[in-house]
């Protein structure tokens, strides 16, 4: 058994003995025996580091690791320079705390600062909070952040990733908003829906689930005709390419970040991205880094703006939420560092050909584009039996595509080869 | 010390991707707007980053007895293990998973047997989303029990801020309750706020002044009684994990700090996993699909019906929760109630060596951790909490929690965590009595505290009225 407890039985009695007590039992004598455990828990007995090592490989073991990968749907892998890992897995910043004390956390707090700074680049954005938990509650916390007492209607996009959808409902649900899903045509939203509608906020993806590039322009002024807020969710590698959130119209900015850094892991940990207007800078939820200076006029910074949060509003608080996911944005600011703008463009623009290459081979396999239009990095295509088709794939080390509506959404990224690509098409072809 | 930008020269760059192997093709609309990433090289980017880890004091840079986060070690194997490709390369939706599923499910198991509960979701991200998740069950089940008038709930004046946030969020009214004059709840004014209102309680036990309430008993039963549920803040298990579990104290539903009790790293504020746990009677509302066993075979279960809905997109921080079922198997049912016992040792030893110079906020036992309130050494010398928290800094060791409860005046809130060793809360306790003899000889140094950190107290007013949160590039 480990437990990590320094002190030694000789130690452990002397302590006993200066705090007063003459057993251990004496420090419980405040909770009532009715409600202590009678027996031992009903778990395993610990065990040494080399079992649980063994234990745990051999759990991950059970997993498939694909040599081959065409999913995203939400989840994407990317290549991640050897630098991230290594810089994120420093013990100062692994074992810090929420820098509240801000004179021995500069280190965390200026990384914080730049990764607000590189948000804003990426998404036109005058302010972004330093994260949220991942992109589906960055899309609920940013209609919380559009309440209107007139008219609190969110009109979100079916062509929003299904999580998200999800995750915006139970929100809504939880305070009473109501939630009006706009219709799709073509794979694509509806925009015309919107005309004549009223409410708080229009919550659109670009591009959308299935990879399609919306008409997110046209949609945003529609929105700010009808006195509504306009909330994109972007794509960090489109975003780099596509016109930003802020050329599109966007009030507020979000997406998941996970892309920039960190692998799929399984669905987490993953990161929130926020950004926002100016206008709307004290409605933003999380936490806020600014630069100041200290009493003898050196730059430094602090967490700011804190009026909005739980700790000082309690229940008037723009939002419950506290610390989140500091490390994975460190993870985006080294990554997108790494990468450079240069970079960025170039893993954005193989993304997006590699998506067209993958697209185009399978057409001549078989598999037509399920809808019209420019798409990013993923696409739909027609498949009549999805479900062998993967498993075909799945036999030869390939996962394929996630399966939507009686179709297949593949993703390619810088990640996929041309070889890999013609060998999927191979499988595949009828 | 220059930030990214700042060092960044045009035209560097490192070198990560290939040309492009197949045809190039443009999106029909691009991006007009500049994209001021830095461009730097290997080098300039490693050594910036070494330079701000220098200016960062984690768990391994010295003792960091920050009141109610259990700042405990974090242990190498669970970084290790949730590394392993078999993890951190596994998609989200792939169905061959069988190691993540047994996972899951492992830990389900493991972790409602420690908080005796029925089931779990470990979709929350954090303590907070745990918070707003437990209160959606509660309000689901009045929902569906006929009861939507149900809209209050109860929180005591030594609540984590999170806990009237969450039930704002959730869209339930706060009724905030004083303690009582020992720090509990005061039964009397319970009774008083209970009625056909009240859809519920959160409680954390022990309390934020590192009391176990007695009364537990009568706490659940009033509000139970009243037709309401009980929702156990899981910030403070650390103390009586294996001990006492908030199931059999009376709670319906729990959340985890996975990242304190537990002890995955806080990553300078997150990632966390704010697990919740709740009995049979909210099991169908908890949110996304769970884990069961068929044979030899994990499989999810169908979403029920009467779930609350999805609060974070797949599985939530799944490689926190590995580090967590690692950190578990490693103590066993042994090793689970030693660390708790330790922990509480680890209090009670550090606050017999303050007690006779620092003023206690309440005498007696404590469990994790203990308040201390400066409002006397305040009014004697004008040295605050905050002066005493600054001056810590200078000698290699974390501040405690400062100003919370916000019961208690000029307060300082100290949680030692048991994987501290005894030489280390000696030399602790030696550094915060030579600076309670320094706030009657030398008040101003310590006004002016920490003297040897990289920057002096930053101006928090100026950073609030000017907000600048982002780098001005044409500045």
């Amino acid at each position: 058994m480990g437990s990590y407890i320094p002190s030694t039985e000789q130690q452990r009695k002397e302590m006993l003995e200066k705090a007063g007590f003459s057993s251990f039992d004496e420090l419980y004598a405040d909770v009532p025996a009715e409600v202590k455990l009678a027996k031992e828990l009903h778990l395993p007995s610990g065990k040494s580091e080399l079992e649980v090592s063994r234990f745990m490989r051999a759990l991950a073991e059970d997993n498939k690791v694909y040599r081959s990968v065409f999913r995203g749907a939400g989840a994407y892998s990317h290549y991640i320079p050897a630098i991230v890992k290594s810089v994120v897995s420093k013990e100062e910043f692994v074992t810090a705390y929420t820098p509240y004390q801000a004179e021995i956390s500069q280190g965390v707090l200026q990384s914080i600062f730049e990764y607000q700074t590189m948000i804003c680049e990426l998404t036109g954005m005058d302010v972004s909070n330093a994260s949220v938990y991942d992109g589906a509650v960055a899309a609920a916390e940013a209609t919380v952040m559009c309440r209107n007492p007139k008219n609190n209607t969110i009109y979100i996009s079916k062509a929003v990733h299904p999580d998200t959808m999800k995750v915006v409902k139970t929100y809504a649900w939880a305070n009473g908003r109501e939630v009006v899903e706009i219709p799709l045509k073509d794979g694509k939203t509806d925009a015309r829906f919107l005309e004549g509608k009223s409410g708080a906020c229009v919550l659109i993806a670009q591009p959308n689930y299935y990879g399609l590039i919306e008409d997110a322009k046209e949609i945003g002024e529609i929105t700010h005709n009808a006195n509504m807020k306009y909330i994109l969710a972007v794509e960090p590698f489109a975003a780099c390419v596509l016109p930003s959130a802020r050329e599109y119209g966007a009030d507020i900015a979000v997406g998941e970040g996970q892309p920039l850094g960190m692998p799929v892991s399984y669905g987490g940990p993953y990161l929130g991205f926020m950004a926002a207007t100016d206008k709307m800078m004290r409605q933003l939820p999380g936490r806020i880094v600014g630069e100041t200076t200290d009493h003898d006029g050196r730059k430094a910074y602090v967490l700011t703006l804190q009026a909005r949060e739980q700790h000082i509003r309690r229940e008037k608080a723009s939002s419950n939420i506290c610390s989140n996911e500091a490390l994975c944005a460190m993870t985006a600011s080294v990554y997108l560092s790494a990468m450079g703008p240069k970079g960025m463009k170039e893993a954005a623009s193989q993304c997006y050909a590699k998506a067209h290459y993958l697209a185009d081979e399978l057409e001549k396999a078989g598999y037509p584009r399920k809808y019209a239009g420019d798409f990013f990095m993923e696409f739909v295509t027609e498949c009549e039996d999805p479900k062998a088709l993967l498993e075909k794939l799945d036999r030869k080390g390939i996962l394929g595509g996630e399966i939507v509506d009686k179709g297949i959404l593949w993703c390619a990224t810088e990640l996929n080869t041309k070889e890999e690509m013609d060998e999927l098409v191979r499988e595949v072809q009828k | 010390m220059k930030t990214v930008f700042e060092r960044s020269v045009p035209g560097r760059h490192c070198t990560i991707l290939p040309a492009c192997d197949v045809p190039e093709r443009k999106p029909e609309e691009t991006r007009t707007a500049p994209l001021r990433l830095p461009e730097l090289s290997e080098t300039d980017l490693s050594r910036h980053y070494t330079e701000l880890a220098g200016q960062t004091f984690g768990v391994n840079d010295g003792f960091y007895p920050l009141g109610s986060c259990t700042m405990k070690y974090n242990p190498k194997i669970n970084e290790e293990i949730a590394g392993l490709e078999g993890f951190a390369k596994i998609h989200p939706t792939q169905e061959n998973a069988q190691g993540c599923l047994k996972a899951i499910y492992l830990a389900e198991k493991y972790f409602t047997e420690i908080t005796g509960m029925d089931a779990m979701t470990f979709e929350p991200a954090a303590g907070a989303h745990g918070e707003l998740t437990g209160l959606m069950l509660i309000k689901r089940y009045h929902e569906l029990t006929g009861h939507p008038e149900r809209n209050e709930i109860i929180v005591p004046d030594t609540a984590h801020g999170t806990n009237p946030a969450s039930s704002s969020m959730c869209g339930f009214k706060v009724i905030n309750i004083a303690s009582a004059e020992d720090g509990c709840v005061d039964l009397e004014k319970l009774e008083a706020v209970c009625g056909e209102h009240t859809a519920g309680l959160m409680l954390t036990n022990p309390n934020t002044l590192g009391i176990f309430d007695k009364n537990i008993l009568d706490i659940t039963r009033i509000v139970h009684k009243a037709g309401g549920l009980c929702y156990y803040d899981g910030a403070n298990l650390n103390p009586v994990m294996g001990i006492a579990r908030p199931g059999d104290m009376g709670f319906d539903c729990i959340h985890l700090n996975l990242h304190k009790s537990f002890s995955t790293p806080h990553g300078g504020g997150g990632p966390g996993s704010g697990p919740v746990g709740c009995k049979a009677l909210l099991a169908d509302y908890l949110p996304g699909r769970r884990v069961v066993k068929d044979g030899d075979v994990y499989r999810y279960t169908e979403e029920k019906p009467e779930s609350i809905g999805k609060v974070r997109s797949f599985h939530g921080n799944f490689l926190v929760m590995i580090k967590a079922l690692t950190y578990v198997l490693t103590l066993g049912k042994e090793g689970i109630p030693e660390v708790a016992k330790n922990a509480v040792l680890n209090a009670n030893y550090i606050k017999s060596l303050l007690e006779d110079t620092y003023d206690v906020f309440r005498k007696g036992t404590c469990m994790h951790e203990f308040v201390l309130t400066l409002e006397r050494l305040k009014k004697e010398t004008g040295v605050s909490a905050l002066d005493v928290a600054k001056a810590l800094q200078d000698y290699d060791m974390h501040p405690p929690t400062m100003y919370f409860p916000i019961n208690v005046h000029e307060a300082l809130m100290i949680e030692p965590t048991e994987t501290e060793s005894k030489e280390t809360l000696d030399k602790a306790a030696a550094a915060y009595l030579e600076i309670y003899r320094k706030a009657y000889e030398d008040p101003e140094y310590l006004h002016n505290a920490p003297h040897r950190s990289p920057i002096g107290r930053p101006d928090e007013v100026g950073a609030a009225r000017h907000p600048k949160v982002k780098y001005d590039f044409e500045g």
